[in-house]
């Protein structure tokens, strides 16, 4: 025994051996091959992909019915692929790096330039998208350098969103100029209530709210330094000297805002129509909604416009693409608008929709009235939007915290020129 | 016996035509070792030594949107590196990281420490105690970042009405730009602490209790026991521990992203929300890449002492 069986055992290690490595070095050869070759091109010819940012219950579920509707009416099968917002950027150039892009892309407004700069997007006019009934604001909201590539369902903005009852209580009308938001804020002012409750946090959310301030007094994104933009963030300054503002609106986003005026924190908030449908879920507040507060009376009161625009990646496959173009104008049809509109609580983007959706929801007429005059962020400096927002970020947290806003501004707009 | 010996004659047959040559054993041998590593090592290249390189080679490159369509991303020398340190954000970022650090590191170790040594003393409910102090590692960071945002509030929360009780005046923790990073450190001790009160307290159980019988016997105080034991028997796992806590908290993000989003006025930024600022706000990936090198090479010069003080420790 002593002498066969160490041979016999040997022998069977080195069978076990091969039996081993065999399967391991096959799978590591698969791991590295599917690794290497990536996601290629695999395009079913009948399933058309959506990407879009809908990951809250609800959008998702408005956009399922949507495209299934569009589904049923076209004969091919669409399918949505939802990405956090802040992804979908990274995720499309992903995609395109791998040659996977999907059909639709839904980008938001601030992004879609940086995307068609690089040249990845295709012209909807000449794919068919139908632009009747389109007001030349948002055509130009969807455009990048005169090219239409942006077809937006529904766009949306800013307004100053109030508590009905403790207006009443106070005996105040909604303010319509600066002076008269200033007064009335501090009159609201009381005990752990703040007068008014905007965000001004280190991301987009402050950007998106310091814009209406600063383009309403005339100021521009091109030119930060300017005595317009000064007197807008000194505007802001003021409002948090007064104690109407709270500290914390520094580190607030605006979902934050929403937060705390639905606890009632605030009195008025700057805010935007997405936060209705939690505004809603909380009995007995009794808000209201109104344009935002002008420099002097009888200004325009220009927001931000916003919302998605669906945009149409050149994937080299015009049939497929003309399709795409179809799904588009199935989506924005007016009454898939009313229907997402009436969900959601923006406002249609064609102008007939639009008209029947005020009809149908007459308390948030002052928002379509906002859309009419609101500006797009990224109109004036397309790709370059990006680096002013963070510059303009920096700079109006550094006055809000106590440096001046002269000094701060001129400092961003030296930032952005230098391209730091 | 006998069916021990039956199979006997097989094995002759077997190895006859096969044995007689050693060296051909011995490569096969050499192979199954290396098929053994080969999963491995093909691993280490894809998932670690690819990105790694791809990296370095993109921070000399000019590698904007466009080139995830045309593949092209021209080499543009040293221009990415000069830009990110022309940047005063850069500095700033540096500088914060470092205070981020040490900060966080003093005052996890500084603490556990004390819990470690705290809990290796008998008392009823202390295993219970000890896996209570263990909360703050399970939850994820985001969660942490964005339940203390409320709690630090400066209005509407917790911790300054609760310090209102005593008079303590409205603090602004999260919203002045000379306490937001105190605060954020402060944060992060409280996420560091149950992981270097594990390690420590694990390192403490390895203490022969001999020593501290002696010492009692020597009449030595607490604090000499401690000084003359304890810390020099629990050197090698503090350089664990400290150098393990310095490469996490080094390459910080989520936190601070949940936080403070790197404000207010950028007086929380680091060098890793600047790599993911550069990268994925302002999609300018070449700087990013070279904010991201920056920090790897931060961390593998700790990871070298890392190793060498494990490999002191396995002699």
């Amino acid at each position: 025994m002593t002498a066969s069986s160490p041979d016999g055992l040997r022998h069977r290690r080195r069978r076990r051996n091969r039996r081993v490595i065999v399967p391991l070095t096959v799978v590591s050869a698969i791991v590295a091959g599917t690794a290497l070759s990536g996601c290629g091109q695999q395009r079913d010819d009948n399933v058309y992909t959506v990407l879009n940012s809908s990951t809250d219950d609800s959008y998702h579920g408005w956009d399922a019915a949507t495209l299934s509707r569009c589904s049923k009416k076209l004969g091919v099968t669409i399918e949505q692929q939802s990405v956090p917002a802040a992804q979908v950027m990274t995720k499309s150039l992903r995609m395109a790096s791998s040659k996977s892009l999907p059909d639709i892309i839904q980008f938001d407004g601030s992004e879609m330039p940086t995307f068609a700069e690089t040249g990845g997007l295709k012209d909807l006019e000449k794919l068919g998208v139908a632009t009747d009934d389109i007001p030349r604001g948002i055509l130009d909201y969807g455009s990048y350098k005169g090219t239409y590539y942006g077809a937006a369902r529904t766009v949306n903005t800013l307004a100053l969103f109030y508590n009905k009852d403790i207006l009443n209580k106070a005996g105040l009308e909604v303010p319509t100029t600066w002076s008269e938001m200033q007064e009335s804020a501090k009159k609201l002012t009381q005990g752990s209530r703040y007068g008014v409750a905007l965000s001004a946090g280190g991301a987009e959310d402050g950007v998106y709210q310091f814009t209406p301030f600063m383009w309403s007094n005339g100021g521009s994104e091109t030119d930060l330094g300017s005595k317009q933009v000064v007197e807008a963030l000194d505007y802001w300054k003021a409002l948090l000297k007064d104690g109407s503002l709270s500290k914390s609106t520094v580190n607030w986003t605006q979902a934050d805002v929403n937060d705390q005026f639905m606890a009632g924190n605030a009195a008025m908030m700057i805010n935007g129509p997405w936060q209705v449908e939690t505004l809603n879920t909380k009995k007995g507040l009794n808000w209201g909604i109104a344009q935002i507060p002008v420099p002097e009376a009888g200004d325009d009161s220009v927001g931000p416009l916003g919302g998605g625009m669906l945009t149409i990646p050149d994937i080299g496959d015009t049939v497929r693409e003309k399709t795409s173009a179809r799904i588009i104008n199935c989506m924005t049809s007016e009454q898939e608008e009313i229907t997402y509109a009436l969900n959601s609580w923006m406002i249609p983007a064609n102008q007939k929709a639009a008209d029947t959706w005020r009809k149908k929801v007459p308390e948030l007429s002052s928002l379509a009235d906002q859309v009419a005059t609101a500006r797009s962020r990224t109109a004036k400096l397309g790709a370059g939007w990006s680096s002013v927002s963070l510059a303009l970020q920096s700079a109006f947290q550094a006055a809000l915290t106590g440096q001046s806003s002269e000094s701060v501004l001129k400092h961003a707009q030296q930032r952005v020129e230098s391209g730091n | 016996m006998s069916t021990t010996t039956a199979p006997a004659p097989v094995a002759p047959i077997v190895t006859s035509t096969k044995t007689p040559d050693p060296l051909r054993a011995k490569r096969r041998r050499k192979l199954a070792q290396w098929g053994f590593l080969a999963p491995a090592v093909v691993f280490m290249l894809l998932f670690f030594g690819y990105p790694l390189v791809r990296n370095v080679v993109m921070s000399f490159q000019d590698y904007s949107p466009s080139t995830f369509f045309t593949g092209k991303a021209p080499f543009n020398g040293f221009d990415n590196w000069k830009n990110v340190f022309q940047n005063d954000l850069f500095g700033k970022a540096l500088l914060q990281t470092i205070l981020f650090t040490i900060g966080s590191l003093i005052g996890q170790f500084c603490i556990g420490l004390a819990l470690a040594v705290f809990f290796t003393k008998r008392f009823p409910l202390n295993g219970v105690l000890r896996s209570l102090i263990l909360l703050p590692w399970l939850v994820p960071m985001v969660v942490s970042g964005i339940v203390w945002r409320r709690i630090l509030d400066q209005d509407t929360g917790v911790l300054n009405s609760f310090l209102g009780i005593f008079g303590v005046g409205d603090t602004p923790w999260l919203t002045s730009t000379s306490m937001a990073l105190v605060s954020v450190v402060l944060v992060n001790i409280w996420i560091g602490i149950p992981f270097n009160m594990v390690i420590l307290y694990g390192g403490l159980q390895e203490v022969p209790k001999e020593l501290y019988e002696a010492a009692a016997l020597d009449g030595a105080s607490a604090w000499r026991t401690f000084r003359s034991i304890t810390l020099p028997l629990l050197k090698p796992v503090i350089t664990v521990v400290l150098v393990l806590g310095f490469m996490s908290t080094v390459k910080i993000l989520d936190l601070i992203l949940a936080l403070t989003d790197g404000g207010p006025a950028d007086s929380t930024q680091t060098l890793g929300t600047l790599t993911y600022q550069n990268s994925f706000v302002s999609l300018d990936f070449g700087a990013g890449a070279v904010v991201g090198n920056i920090l790897i090479l931060i961390s593998a010069v700790f990871a070298v002492f890392y190793l060498r003080a494990n490999r002191n420790e396995g002699k």
